[in-house]
């Protein structure tokens, strides 16, 4: 069987390439379109807030830009390469599990149950991936690691194992973890929805150092509306697979001019 | 008084039994355990061509007695060439069908490690390979130890039945003793004992033994 082959550019250029597009990507699942025609352009340093009511695929644009799984149509591009395709006798086709692996690289994702690896201590979560998938030399990637959960305010606890730790201590260890990768984007999917209300503070704060002193590139999904419109330079507010509306936080959350975000926001207000 | 002469005559011969039982024992479970772990992964292959023989090979294994499997080896495997000592046919026969009970056991450990696990590596650019020993593998054998446990009591036990081709394991000095003393209480409530020692005072410790170490090192307090 011959690989379809797409006529996309095999490589974004110019001046002002976005750091990461997603081009009328759709994904399924059976007959549910999850994810409908989606375009999506995110700059270099951008953060960029989405919001939405459940089920409308905020998780999902995470998940296909981490490669996570695979997307039925459309073409993502992280920094002009592309994700889901590669270049194959001057075509693109799929991309093959080396590839997605390689541009993973590129990515760093925090979950909303942290994931951290229990078996290993804070260090070791994040030192893991470094000497094994990166090749660093133990003492390297116990430096870089030791300098990240210094900044996320963990290094006191860096031999302590998740079991022994709390759910924002958890948290800013998974964001040190994925840091110590050296990705172009981060993405945080709801970090602070596991966490008890007086912790979430611990892990904002924590981005919000990541915004400022960073200027690192973010897609964050979250509830927090008011973290939202402080720290993001866009919110795209998705409803049912695709944005519905998008803007500067001032004019979403001050003027939204579609009906569905204007609903969304006030049922999200009411019930803070 | 009887008892004692009884233990002094035929106590070398239940020891050096119970010697071989032990033997059999641990090269059987060291069978099991290398089966186990190749055909629990190839089990959960998404290829045909690997996750097909092993399924046979779970499926026949389990599916069929352990004396028929012994018998097969020892037996019916000379008629096509393949002629084994019998101790040895015994020790591979008991392993190759507790591999096949254990193959499950290593397959379930897998799969009880949570998604998030598997999803956390892939997005730090882990190879499958290294995913599996490094991330999924140490939590799934923490969560295997305890049924292993009971596997292994399962294997020591079944090691008795290689007795039936005269591999001189404590089954089958405790028979012997029998034919010539006729003393079957005795002789088997010796047996018995000796068995339950076995497995109660040797392989259920040590598998506790084993479970805390790993408890301890994935930071549990069991
Ligand atoms: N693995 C899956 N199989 C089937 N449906 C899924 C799967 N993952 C997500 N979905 C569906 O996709 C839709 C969007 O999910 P998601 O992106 O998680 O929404 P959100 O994060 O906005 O709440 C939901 O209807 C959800 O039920
Ligand atoms: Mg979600």
């Amino acid at each position: 069987m011959k690989p379809t082959v797409f006529h996309y550019p095999a490589k974004l250029e110019g001046e002002d390439i976005p750091l990461v597009r997603f081009h009328e990507v759709t994904k399924r699942y059976g007959d549910l379109v999850v994810l409908d025609s989606l375009d999506l352009d995110v700059a270099e340093g951008e953060m960029v807030a989405i919001i939405g009511p459940s089920g409308s695929g905020k998780t999902t644009v995470l998940r296909m830009l981490m490669a996570l799984e695979k997307i039925n149509d459309g073409i993502i591009y992280v920094d002009g390469e592309p994700l889901t395709h590669m270049s194959r006798n001057g075509g693109l086709v799929w991309a093959d599990e080396k590839h997605l692996r390689r541009q993973r690289l590129n990515i760093g994702m925090c979950f909303q149950h942290f994931n951290l690896f229990p078996h290993m201590t804070a260090l070791e979560n994040c030192i893991e991936a470094p000497v094994q998938v990166l090749g660093m030399s133990k003492a390297d990637a116990i430096k870089r690691a030791e300098e990240l959960l210094d900044m996320v305010g963990m290094l006191e606890k860096a031999h302590e194992h998740p079991s022994r730790l709390s759910g924002g201590q958890q948290q800013r260890v998974a964001i040190a973890r994925s840091l110590a990768m050296r990705p172009k984007v981060m993405l945080f999917d709801e970090v602070t929805s596991a966490l008890d209300p007086e912790v979430i503070g611990e892990v904002t704060t924590v981005i919000r150092k990541l915004v400022h002193k960073h200027n690192l590139t973010m897609l964050m999904v979250t509830h927090q509306m008011g973290f939202a419109k402080e720290i993001s330079d866009r919110v795209c507010f998705f409803y049912d697979g695709k944005i519905e509306e998008q803007g500067p936080p001032d004019q979403i959350f001050g003027n939204p001019k579609s009906e569905r975000t204007q609903q969304f926001l006030s049922a999200v207000l009411e019930a803070n | 008084m009887e008892f004692l002469v009884f233990l002094k005559d035929h106590g070398p011969e239940l020891i050096r039994g119970s010697l071989t039982t032990i033997e059999l024992t641990m090269l059987s479970a060291a069978l099991a355990i290398i089966i186990a772990v190749i055909a629990g992964l190839m089990r959960l292959s998404t290829n045909r061509l690997v996750y097909g023989p092993a399924t046979v090979y779970v499926e026949i294994f389990r599916g069929t007695s352990l004396l028929v499997q012994i018998y097969w080896i020892f037996f019916v495997l000379p008629l096509f060439g393949l002629t084994l000592e019998k101790f040895t046919a015994g020790f591979i026969a008991v392993g190759m069908n507790l591999g096949a009970y254990g193959a499950e056991l290593v397959r379930g450990g897998i799969q009880s490690v949570p998604k998030g696990q598997w999803e956390a590596a892939t997005a730090l650019s882990m190879s499958p390979a290294i995913r599996m020993r490094r991330i999924i593998f140490p939590q799934a054998l923490l969560n295997m130890l305890p049924p292993w446990g009971n596997l292994l009591i399962e294997l020591l036990k079944g090691t008795a039945l290689v007795a039936l081709i005269s591999v001189s394991d404590l089954m089958f000095m405790a028979k012997k003793i029998n034919s010539t003393t006729y003393l079957s209480a005795q002789v088997f409530g010796i047996a018995l004992v000796l068995y339950y020692l076995m497995s109660r005072g040797l392989i259920t410790p040590f598998m506790r033994w084993l479970e805390r170490l790993m408890a301890r090192k994935v930071g549990k307090r069991l």
